[in-house]
């Protein structure tokens, strides 16, 4: 070191390597980044780009005509939508509770932690897996059938411990301090809840049940062998074609029906049922984020 | 509230005039607990139930004198509807399902590692929110039509580019696995990486690192065991996925010699022959068989994930 104090902060040949060394990363990891979101990219405009014959209103309205070769989506539609509902009617009210004990009444023991794990674990069993329980629980030991129910109680299941987690997340954020203050004023443990913690936690709440809802209509394997058929008549347009012991038609049974089993099918029907499924999901995603990100930015505290 | 202050060393009288809340409402708010503690315990419940009715379906496979749990193991031989000669062996599926996910992983792990540093540490608040939404919207795209763009896009591709014969085999899995993992990998491994404390970033700068030398020489190893568990439960959702291998993979038993041979994966099996199968037939049972097999799979990756976890939270 020379006594002039600039010569500290010059370039030693040292510093360019570690400065180039520092560019080249940022390039590479912000190219791995990009390729990651690349593909949803190119997916969505090739999917829409062999799709667009067949995008139509009518599609969207009308049953498939022709052994499924032709004509539209509308009973797999109404079948995703009954599903989905059914199953988050379900799981959603059992999730919150779940979620409520675990956040507001659960102590630091055994129990608490046997819960969390099991949590985890119902997260994480296959969907396959999920079926075969469907298939065995409901379907035969419940003597549901293939029906409506059991596909839903076994989506149900599936969604549950997804639902657990997030109310638990929106739970945690609610300060202690609000729940403090009602408790001084002679507030039992549920009126607390009912008054304070649930209203200010039901934006992160609700936003946890609507993610839900597009991983509900996503889903295949677990409807497969409990309810859902390759083909019901359908009349165009009607609303309620479904009763809750019937077997239904769903988007995504439907998708794959069409892509493995149906021979000769007109070639943008596929792509356009792949479209209707993953817009839906993508839109009722977007929406769940972008209802995310406003309540976020109007938070109160 | 007019309660008159209490005199002298006397306990606060239990005289004072409250309003009393109507009996059924105390007895309701009992209730209503009690259900909320039922609610609570259900996770347990459906995950010993899972366990029981999957279990059941699959225990009589076990007394069967045709089946020995050591060739369903270890013999890749799966011919279950012959009529001579039925042999049930998932060597070949348990091959099939970690020649995939191994693929998968190999390019997933990288690719979502180096993504998660970038939004983490070298890029500002603006792109970081969009690349998280972008990357949420990506693991939201169902299954089924990650196996539909494989049997339709992604074969197409492969034929053109290697020369292979059939497009649905070990790489069309692995990539279409690698895409739909990636999402999760990214943020798990951001958490893990966001937990490590300011105090470490801060002390690195003080010495003149650069974002690269803070990221290789502190960060990695500090969040070594995050991103250890963000890998696994990679790895879990690769195991368990169901429709798009089912659809990418190409559906041949057969131990892989390379990755451009077609397979089937020991959930995609389940999916493929549980309509053919009559219930309650030795084909049916093995199916369910199989099924105990992925869970303790899927079961042990998640709970050693979890530990994993679990080990940061605590130092």
């Amino acid at each position: 070191m020379s006594g002039d104090p600039s010569s500290l902060f010059t370039e030693t040949p040292a510093v360019r390597r570690k400065l180039r060394q520092e560019a080249v990363a940022r390039g590479i990891l912000g190219a791995m980044a990009a390729v990651i979101i690349l593909p949803l990219v190119l997916i969505v405009g090739y999917l829409l780009w062999r799709a667009a014959p067949s995008l139509t209103v009518g599609f969207l309205l009308q049953p498939p005509t022709h052994g499924m070769r032709d004509g539209g989506v509308w009973p797999a539609l109404v079948g995703t939508i009954y599903l989905v509902f059914l199953s988050l009617a379900v799981s959603a009210p059992i999730g919150i509770l779940a979620a409520v004990y675990l956040n507001e009444y659960a102590r630091e023991n055994w129990l608490n932690r046997m819960i969390n794990l099991a949590v985890i674990n119902l997260a994480g069993v296959p969907s396959i897996v999920h079926a075969l329980f469907g298939l065995g629980a409901f379907v035969y030991a419940a003597r549901f059938g293939c029906s409506i129910i059991s596909a839903s109680l076994t989506l149900a299941i599936m969604t549950l411990p997804v639902i657990i987690a997030n109310t638990r997340l929106a739970l945690a954020s609610v300060p202690r301090s609000f729940r403090e203050a009602c408790w001084n004023v002679g507030a039992t443990r549920w009126q607390t809840i009912r008054a304070v913690v649930l209203p200010n936690a039901v934006s992160g709440i609700l936003t946890g049940i609507i993610l839900q809802v597009s991983r509900a209509a996503g889903e295949t394997a677990p409807i497969m062998f409990t309810g859902a058929v390759f083909f019901k008549v359908v009349r165009t347009g009607t609303l309620f074609p479904y009763a809750l012991q019937d077997q239904c038609m769903a988007l995504s049974m439907h998708l794959f029906t069409l892509a493995t089993q149906v021979p000769d099918v007109k070639e943008s029907i596929p792509f356009a049922t792949a479209v209707v499924l993953m817009g839906s999901v993508l839109l009722v995603n977007t929406a769940a984020i972008g209802l995310r990100i406003y309540l976020r930015s109007h938070r109160k505290w | 509230m007019n309660r008159p202050p209490p005199t002298g060393a006397q306990a606060p009288t239990p005289a004072v005039v409250r309003p009393h809340r109507p009996a059924w409402a105390v007895a309701g708010e009992r209730a209503f607990e009690w259900v909320i503690h039922l609610c609570g315990i259900s996770a347990i419940v459906f995950v010993l139930g899972i366990f029981f009715f999957v279990f059941k379906e699959a225990f009589p496979i076990l007394r069967n004198p045709d089946f020995s749990l050591f060739q369903f193991l270890t013999s890749d031989q799966w011919y279950p509807t012959s009529e001579v000669h039925k042999r049930y062996g998932v060597l070949a599926m348990v091959a099939g399902t970690f020649s995939v996910t191994g693929l998968a992983m190999v390019i997933a792990v990288p690719f979502g590692l180096g993504a998660a540093v970038f939004l983490s540490e070298f890029c500002g608040g603006k792109v970081r929110e969009t690349l998280k939404i972008v990357i949420e919207l990506l693991a939201a795209i169902p299954s089924v039509v990650w196996g539909f763009i494989g049997l339709t896009v992604m074969s197409r591709l492969i034929v053109r580019f290697t020369g292979a014969p059939v497009g649905v085999n070990v790489l069309n899995g692995g990539i279409i696995l690698a895409l739909m993992s990636v999402p999760i990998i990214v943020s798990i491994a951001e958490d893990a990486l966001k937990a490590v404390p300011d105090s470490f970033r801060e002390a690195a700068v003080a010495l003149g690192a650069t974002r690269w030398q803070l990221v290789w020489r502190v960060l990695l190893p500090a969040a070594r065991n995050g991103l250890l568990a963000a890998v696994l439960l990679g790895v879990a959702r690769g195991v368990g996925e169901t429709m798009a291998v089912l659809m990418a993979t190409g559906h041949a038993v057969q131990i892989p010699h390379s990755v451009l041979d077609s397979v089937r994966t020991l959930t995609a099996n389940i999916a493929a022959e549980l309509g053919e199968a009559s219930a309650g037939s030795p084909h049916y049972q093995v199916l369910f068989l199989t099924g105990v097999l992925l869970f303790g799979l899927t079961f042990a990756v998640n709970l050693i994930a979890d530990l994993v976890v679990k080990g940061i939270r605590r130092q």
